[in-house]
């Protein structure tokens, strides 16, 4: 880090730290930045007046329950398999999780990269894959390059069950709550829909949005400008991520998201069922969908406050279940179980007093 | 879930890059960004999302004289 850097991060540092104005209540939504306020250190760094609360950004931890129910219950059909992202695997449903599942001999396997899954389909005619296409716009051009090729490579042991989610629906009903003076916006949904894309819920609500970066420096650079912008009570959209966010997004990547997919009515726990929220297959696409549709009921297990950390009402601490009966080990809630969810990083980067 | 890391492409093939990441080199796909030996691309579940721009310098250093104003004047 060259001289000028260090005294710029030295400075964001210190006007956070030294912050004393209005108590501010402000909201990282993505669960990237989450995790990454605690591991830079920048978290620690803040005043009581300087409140960041986490957003419904888990893309894991917005899914309802009976979306994985949907899974538990392919994983025990004859030749039949579920593949999904780690972080799914051990998400309760109402039953039962994915992992909890193959414990009982339904077939569950994961993969790091979706695109390693249509190998292994080709290889196995036999058996249909189920793949959990979970994520937000920033994992939807991925899932359309699946796509792309489950067709190209004429794979028709594949199909999808989505729970594909867009980020400003869910924003907005935030804001509407009046709640929040401010928002992080999630840097890499940002990457794909562009920073302008949060410019009308900054206007319509008044609030600042400033999309940020996941290091140490980029965050005290978005935190700096959104205390600064907040305290001053400014509306507004700020790109502090420029080196990666586009005003306009990829549009290479929008294009591609809305070939292959159209919007719909999604369920997200905590905030309810939000119209055109969610992204499902469309046109000759659709053949490839797994059911998708409906899946809207959400069963929190009795005393679980996951739908009010997710919407920024508690934070995790204040949940009676917290590091108690709910542990990374023995999760009661998502939140528990992703690396990105609230309370999983509460629990596990560590005990700051507030 | 939308960890992405920078890496930088070592070579191309097709909408395919091999991309080095700190060391470790990995197969991704590039298919959504226009993108050339040698750029940095953010990656996320194996796919390249975007291409690096210098362009950070400018808006901090903005923002560090206005936060600097601030401080000063309270």
């Amino acid at each position: 880090m060259n001289p000028e850097q260090q005294s710029r991060r030295k400075a964001m540092a210190d006007y956070l730290k030294s912050y004393s104005g209005r108590p501010l209540r402000l909201m990282e939504v993505c669960g990237t930045h989450t995790s990454m306020l605690y591991r830079t250190g920048v978290r620690a760094l803040l005043p009581n007046e300087i409140n960041m609360l986490s957003g419904p950004g888990c893309p894991v931890c917005v899914t309802p329950t009976n979306y994985i129910d949907k899974l538990v219950e392919y994983s025990f059909k004859a030749n039949t398999c579920v593949l999904s992202f780690g972080d799914m695997l051990s998400v309760p449903g109402s039953e039962t999780s994915l992992l909890g599942a193959r414990a009982r001999g339904g077939h569950v396997d994961f993969f790091y990269a979706p695109e390693q899954a249509l190998d292994r389909a080709e290889k196995e005619p036999e058996t249909t894959f189920i793949l959990a296409a979970v994520g937000f716009e920033t994992t939807a051009p991925v899932w359309v390059s699946v796509v792309d090729a489950v067709l190209k490579r004429k794979l028709r042991n594949v199909k999808l069950l989505t729970a594909l989610k867009t980020m400003p629906f869910a924003m907005d009903t935030l804001c509407a709550t009046g709640k929040i003076d401010g928002f992080l916006c999630p840097g890499h949904v940002a990457v794909i829909i562009g920073s302008e894309a949060f410019r009308p819920l900054a206007e319509k609500w008044g609030r600042p949005m400033v999309v940020g970066g996941f290091t140490a420096e980029l965050l005290l650079a978005a935190l700096a400008r959104l205390v600064h912008e907040s305290s001053c009570g400014r509306g507004g959209l700020w790109n502090e991520y420029p080196s990666y966010v586009r005003p306009e997004g990829n549009q290479k990547a929008q294009a591609a998201i809305a070939r292959v997919f159209q919007p719909g009515n999604a369920c997200w726990r905590g905030l309810g069922v939000l119209r055109c929220s969610g992204l499902y297959l469309r046109g000759k696409y659709a053949q490839l969908d797994a059911g998708s549709y409906g899946l809207d009921d959400d069963h929190l297990p009795d005393g679980c406050r996951c739908g009010d950390v997710l919407t920024g009402d508690i934070n995790p601490r204040q949940c009676p279940f917290f590091n108690q009966k709910c542990t990374p080990d023995h999760p009661i809630g998502a939140c528990m179980v992703s690396s990105e969810g609230a309370c999983r990083i509460y629990c596990v980067e560590g005990e700051i007093s507030k | 879930m939308c960890v992405a890391y920078p890496g930088k492409i070592i070579n191309i093939n097709g909408d395919h890059a091999n991309v080095d990441f700190a060391g470790s080199r990995v197969k991704i796909n590039i298919s959504m960004v226009d993108a050339k030996v040698g750029d940095y691309v953010l990656v996320h579940a194996g796919m390249a999302l975007q291409k690096m721009k210098q362009e950070e310098a400018e808006s901090l250093t903005n923002l560090f004289t206005e936060v600097n104003e601030t401080t000063n004047e309270s």
